[in-house]
């Protein structure tokens, strides 16, 4: 199977998600340029984190309209899952591929700090083989993270099953805790911290198995044995 | 048509936090001894330079621009549009 990371101008996570995608987890990973478009043939796409377009005007919105957010639309649609990480999440969120609106911290500070997820939905592609209530430990690494929704939004988010992750603590102020949603179908999914830092024992100091099961989802939804 | 210059100020709808604004109250203006002062709220301006036929027409072009390629978000933020001569 095939995974696109898209990166747009200032990405930086990229490289960290291609590594873990091709030597940790033996996908065949390929990088796209933000203003080209996708291949039909790609069975998952990667919005990885960084600072695209320097966070100007406000996070992710500059990427939000470059071409290949259209041919992310189009494959959402289709239902092939897709990954927002950390100013992915963003990117998503500003795109309208996901409801909500990421905000600035409570603290207004830059958050680098290990964090404790939740899964509440393990239904995702990216959460299939989770148990629900998993804990995961997970660095976050974002100045604007606080996930925001309406009470409408958040009613709506409960009722259909969007909330992926929570903060077990309060972290940043976001509307619930949350620190993940999908689409209504499922298959996009975008999540504030990020799981290609935490998926080696390496550069993991309290348990790196939770993160790697994002991973083993995609393959275990794809059907990759590894 | 004439040029115009336009100012967007893009803040938060009341009922979202804003904790630049209350920083600046509570830990530099109220510290400060100006306890006259009871709210501040921070914004991002943008100021256009727009060629249009009247001052209506750059008001309603820069609105549309602002709702096309999402200067503000309309879930949390609002926009104030005031147009002056060039």
């Amino acid at each position: 199977m095939k995974v696109g990371v898209v990166v747009f101008p200032g990405s930086n996570c990229d490289r960290d998600m291609f590594h873990v995608l091709t030597d940790v987890f033996h996908l065949d990973a390929q990088y796209y340029w933000h203003d080209k478009g996708l291949p039909e043939n790609i069975d998952a796409v990667i919005l990885p984190g960084g600072f695209s377009y320097g966070d100007r005007l406000r996070a992710g919105v500059i990427a939000a309209h470059s071409p290949v957010i259209k041919d992310v639309q189009k494959m959402s649609e289709k239902g092939i899952p897709i990954l927002g990480v950390c100013n992915g999440f963003q990117i998503l969120v500003e795109s309208g591929l996901l409801p909500g609106v990421l905000l600035k911290n409570d603290s207004l500070n830059f958050m680098c700090e290990w964090t404790d997820l939740i899964v509440e939905n393990n239904k995702t592609p990216f959460t299939n083989q989770f148990e629900l209530n998993q804990k995961i430990p997970i660095p976050i690494a974002n100045g604007e993270g606080k996930y925001f929704a309406d009470d409408e939004t958040l009613k709506s988010l409960q009722k259909n099953n969007q909330i992926v992750f929570r903060y077990s603590d309060v972290v940043n102020g976001s509307s619930n805790r949350i620190a993940g949603v999908c689409n209504e179908d499922g298959n996009v999914v975008g999540m504030m911290p990020h799981p290609e830092r935490a998926v080696e024992s390496e550069i993991n100091p309290i348990d790196n198995k939770p993160s790697s099961l994002i991973f083993e989802s995609l393959l275990e939804k794809m059907g990759v044995k590894n | 048509m004439a040029i115009f210059n336009v100012q967007v100020t893009i803040e938060n709808k009341p009922g979202i936090s804003d904790p630049e604004g209350e920083t600046i109250l509570n830990d530099l203006v109220l510290r400060g001894k100006y306890d006259s002062v009871s709210k501040i709220k921070s914004a991002k301006m943008l100021r256009f330079t727009i060629e249009e036929n009247s001052k209506e027409s750059a008001q309603s072009k820069v609105q549309e621009i602002c709702d096309d390629v999402r200067i503000y978000n309309p879930l949390v933020s609002k926009v104030t549009i005031d147009v002056f001569g060039a």
